[in-house]
C-alpha cells in the first residue's frame, strides 16, 4: 500500500478531473442562467472530435483546439436557439444535441479517415510536466476566473438573476434572453475545452464516444458542488480521484475495495446530495423556465 | 362538442407535424450524406431495402421495433404525468438483467409458468428502478432528470460488478460479459421462420393498447393526464400528485423492464453488460408519437426501420451512424415545428417585449 499513493496517482487524479472540471464549469454557468444543459456530453464530444479534425487539417494542435472549441460553441448556439428563442423543452433539445454529436462524429470519422472506430493520430498540445498537459492548469485557473465573473461582476450577477427569477429580471430591464445566450455559449466553449483535452491533450486521436458519459458526471459535479465553481472543483477532484484510484486498484492485486463499485461513487454521492440527505444548497429557482409566461 | 373538435385539430396538427419533422430530418440527412461525397438516393434506397425488403429485413425491423415501442411508452406515460424519463436505458437493463438471472437459474419450471415469471420479474425490477426517481421527486423534490441519469449509470456499474465479481453466487459468466444462457423454458419463442424475430413485438403491441386504455379510459389515466397538464389544478380537484407520479414512473420502468426482457429472453438468450442504447432513441419515439400510445406503435416502427436498415447503408459507402444524426434532427424538427404552431403567441410576446423595452428606455 505504501507505494500506492504516488506522484503518478496524483497526476492521474488531475488528468481525470480536468475534463470534468471544464465541463462542470460550463454546466454551472448555463444552469446559473436558468438553462439546464443535458447536451454537455454532446458538446464535449463535438469539441473532442473537431479538435482532432482541426489539428489534422491545420497540422497545429493550437488551431485544432480553436476549431474544436468553435464547433462546440456552435452546438451550444443550436441549443440556445432551440431552448431560448424557440422555447423548446431544454431536456429535449439537449438529448437531440447528444444524439447528433454521437452520430455526426462517428459518421465523420468514417468519412475522413475511412475507418470505423478511431481517427488517425495527430499532434497534441504540449505538456508542462510529465503526464500533465497544458490544459490541466488552464482548467484550474478558470475556477477563480468563473467565480469572480459570476459573483463579482455586473454581467455575472445578471446571469444569476436570469436564472433565479427571469420575470423579475426582465421587469428591471435585464435582457434575460441575451444573458442566457451568453451563458449557454460559454458552457459550450468550456465543454469543448474538456473534450479537446481528452482527444488532443490526454490522447492524440479521437475514438467513438470517447467522452463516455463525462458530460453527465460533470452535471453531477455541478449539483454535488452546489452550483459554485469552488464546489465544482471539489466535486470533480473527488470524482477524478475515484476514477484514478479505480484504475490503479485494477492493477493492484488484493486491493480492498471493488474497483467496479468505486467508479459508481459519483452517481451515489450525487443521488444523496440532490435528495437533500446532506443539506446542499439548491439550484437556481428559475431553472428550466422561460422568461415570460405567455 | 367544441373541445372535442379542438382536440381533433390539435392531434391532426400533431400527426402532420411528426410526418413533416421526419421528412425535414431525412432531407437534412441527405444534405450531410452528399456533403460527405456519397449519393443520398442510393443510401436511402439501401436503408429502405435493409429495413423492409425480404423476410429477414422485416424480421430485423420488428426486432428493433419491440424495445423501441416499449421504450417510447416508458417515456410517454412519464411525460403524460409531467415527468421527463431519461432513465429508460437503466430501467431496461435492470429488467433485462433480472429476467436473465431468473431464466438462467434453471428452476426446472414448465414454460407456461417460467416465461411469465421471468417477464413479471423484469417488469417488477424495471418498475423499482422507475419508482425510485418518482419517489425521490414526490418526497424530496429531487429533479427526475438528474436522478434518472445517475440511476442509469448506477445500473450499468452495478450489473457489471455483479457479472464480473459475483459469479460464485449468481448465474453469470464473466468470460461472456453477461449472464449465463437462459434455459429454453424461459425463452420468448420465435414467431417468424427464418428470422430471429421473437414474441417481444407482441408484448410491445399489447402494452401499447393497454397503456392507451389506461390513459384514456380509466380514472388513473385521467389523473395522470391531469397532473401532467397542471399540478395545481389537479390538486384542487383532489388528485394526489405524489402518488400519481410515483405510479406513472413505476409503470414507465415496468415497460422499459419488459423491453429489456425482450432482449435477454428473446433476442440474445442472455443479458450482456453493454447497454443496448435504446434509451435516447426511445425519447425520440415518444416525442414523434406525441406521447400517444397508439401513435407510438407507428413511430416505434419508423425508428425500428431506421435502426435495422442503417447497416445496409454501408453498401452505399455511408456510415450507419448517420441514423443517429437523423434521429437527433427529427427531435429538433419536432421542437421547431411546435414553434410554428405557437407563432401567433410568440409574435404577440415579442411585440410586448419590444414595447416594454421601449417604455423602460424612455422612462430611464
Amino acid at each position: 500500500m505504501s507505494d500506492f499513493f504516488t506522484l503518478a496517482l496524483l497526476t492521474a487524479v488531475l488528468r481525470m478531473a480536468t475534463p470534468l472540471l471544464f465541463a462542470s464549469l460550463g454546466g454551472l454557468t448555463s444552469e446559473r442562467s436558468g438553462v439546464m444543459n443535458i447536451g454537455l456530453e454532446g458538446m464535449m464530444l463535438t469539441g473532442a472530435f473537431f479538435a482532432v479534425a482541426g489539428t489534422w487539417w491545420t497540422s497545429s494542435a493550437w488551431l485544432g483546439l480553436l476549431v474544436g472549441v468553435l464547433a462546440s460553441a456552435v452546438a451550444a448556439l443550436i441549443h440556445a436557439i432551440w431552448s431560448i428563442t424557440f422555447r423548446g423543452d431544454q431536456i429535449v433539445v439537449g438529448t437531440a444535441i447528444n444524439l447528433i454529436a454521437a452520430g455526426l462524429s462517428a459518421f465523420l470519422v468514417q468519412t475522413i479517415w475511412g475507418k470505423a472506430g478511431a481517427s488517425d493520430r495527430v499532434e497534441t498540445l504540449p505538456n508542462i510536466a510529465s503526464g500533465v498537459n497544458i490544459l490541466v492548469p488552464i482548467a484550474f485557473v478558470l475556477v477563480p476566473v468563473v467565480h469572480f465573473f459570476l459573483f463579482r461582476t455586473k454581467q455575472g450577477l445578471h446571469i444569476q438573476a436570469a436564472g433565479e427569477n427571469p420575470q423579475a429580471a426582465e421587469s428591471v430591464g435585464i435582457d434575460v434572453t441575451r444573458y442566457r445566450y451568453v451563458a449557454v455559449i460559454a458552457s459550450g466553449i468550456f465543454a469543448g475545452l474538456g473534450g479537446a483535452f481528452l482527444s488532443i491533450g490526454d490522447l492524440s486521436y479521437f475514438t467513438l464516444d470517447m467522452t463516455a458519459g463525462r458530460g453527465f458526471i460533470a452535471l453531477a459535479a455541478v449539483i454535488f458542488g452546489g452550483w459554485s465553481p469552488l464546489g465544482a472543483l471539489g466535486a470533480t477532484l473527488l470524482f477524478g480521484a475515484a476514477q484514478a484510484v479505480q484504475i490503479q486498484a485494477q492493477a493492484t492485486p488484493g486491493f480492498p475495495i471493488s474497483s467496479d463499485l468505486l467508479v459508481a461513487l459519483p452517481y451515489i454521492v450525487t443521488l444523496i446530495a440532490i435528495t437533500g440527505l446532506v443539506r446542499a444548497r439548491t439550484g437556481p429557482a428559475g431553472l428550466g423556465t422561460h422568461a415570460t409566461t405567455s | 362538442m367544441r373541445t372535442r373538435f379542438q382536440l381533433t385539430t390539435s392531434s391532426l396538427f400533431g400527426a402532420f407535424g411528426s410526418v413533416a419533422a421526419v421528412i425535414v430530418a431525412l432531407l437534412l440527412g441527405a444534405v450531410v450524406i452528399s456533403v460527405a461525397g456519397s449519393d443520398p438516393v442510393e443510401a436511402y434506397r439501401a436503408l429502405w431495402d435493409g429495413a423492409f425488403v425480404g423476410r429477414r429485413s422485416i424480421g430485423d425491423t420488428l426486432i428493433y421495433t419491440a424495445p423501441l415501442i416499449l421504450g417510447g411508452l416508458a417515456f410517454a406515460v412519464a411525460a403524460r404525468a409531467g415527468m421527463f424519463n431519461i432513465g429508460i436505458e437503466g430501467q431496461l437493463v435492470v429488467g433485462g438483467f433480472a429476467a436473465a438471472l431468473v431464466g438462467a437459474w434453471d428452476f426446472g419450471l414448465p414454460k407456461v409458468i417460467y416465461l411469465p415469471l421471468a417477464l413479471v420479474v423484469a417488469a417488477v425490477a424495471g418498475g423499482i428502478w422507475g419508482f425510485i426517481p418518482g419517489f425521490l421527486r414526490a418526497k424530496t423534490g429531487a429533479h427526475e432528470v438528474i436522478t434518472t441519469i445517475m440511476l442509469n449509470y448506477l445500473a450499468f456499474r452495478l450489473i457489471t460488478y455483479l457479472v464480473l465479481k459475483q459469479d460464485k453466487y449468481l448465474p453469470v459468466s464473466p468470460n461472456n460479459l453477461g449472464t449465463d444462457k437462459v434455459v429454453d423454458a424461459a425463452r420468448l419463442p420465435r414467431i417468424l421462420d427464418g428470422t430471429r424475430l421473437h414474441a417481444g413485438i407482441l408484448i410491445a403491441l399489447a402494452a401499447a393498447v393497454l397503456l392507451w386504455f389506461v390513459l384514456y379510459h380509466t380514472t388513473f389515466g385521467y389523473n395522470v393526464r391531469a397532473v401532467g397538464l397542471s399540478r395545481g389544478a389537479s390538486a384542487y380537484g383532489g388528485i394526489n400528485w405524489g402518488t400519481t407520479i410515483m405510479i406513472a414512473m413505476t409503470l414507465a420502468g415496468a415497460f422499459a423492464g419488459l423491453a429489456g426482457a425482450g432482449e435477454s429472453l428473446g433476442l440474445h438468450g442472455r443479458h450482456y453488460t453493454t447497454p443496448p442504447g435504446y434509451g435516447f432513441t426511445s425519447i425520440a419515439v415518444g416525442l414523434v408519437g406525441r406521447n400517444n400510445p397508439l401513435a407510438i406503435i407507428l413511430s416505434g416502427l419508423l425508428f425500428g426501420a431506421l435502426s435495422a436498415g442503417a447497416p445496409s447503408m454501408q453498401s452505399a459507402d455511408v456510415s450507419k451512424e448517420i441514423v443517429l444524426v437523423i434521429q437527433g434532427l427529427i427531435i429538433l424538427a419536432v421542437a421547431a415545428l411546435e414553434v410554428v404552431r405557437r407563432l401567433p403567441t410568440i409574435r404577440a410576446r415579442m411585440a410586448k417585449r419590444t414595447a416594454a423595452r421601449g417604455a423602460a428606455r424612455s422612462g430611464a
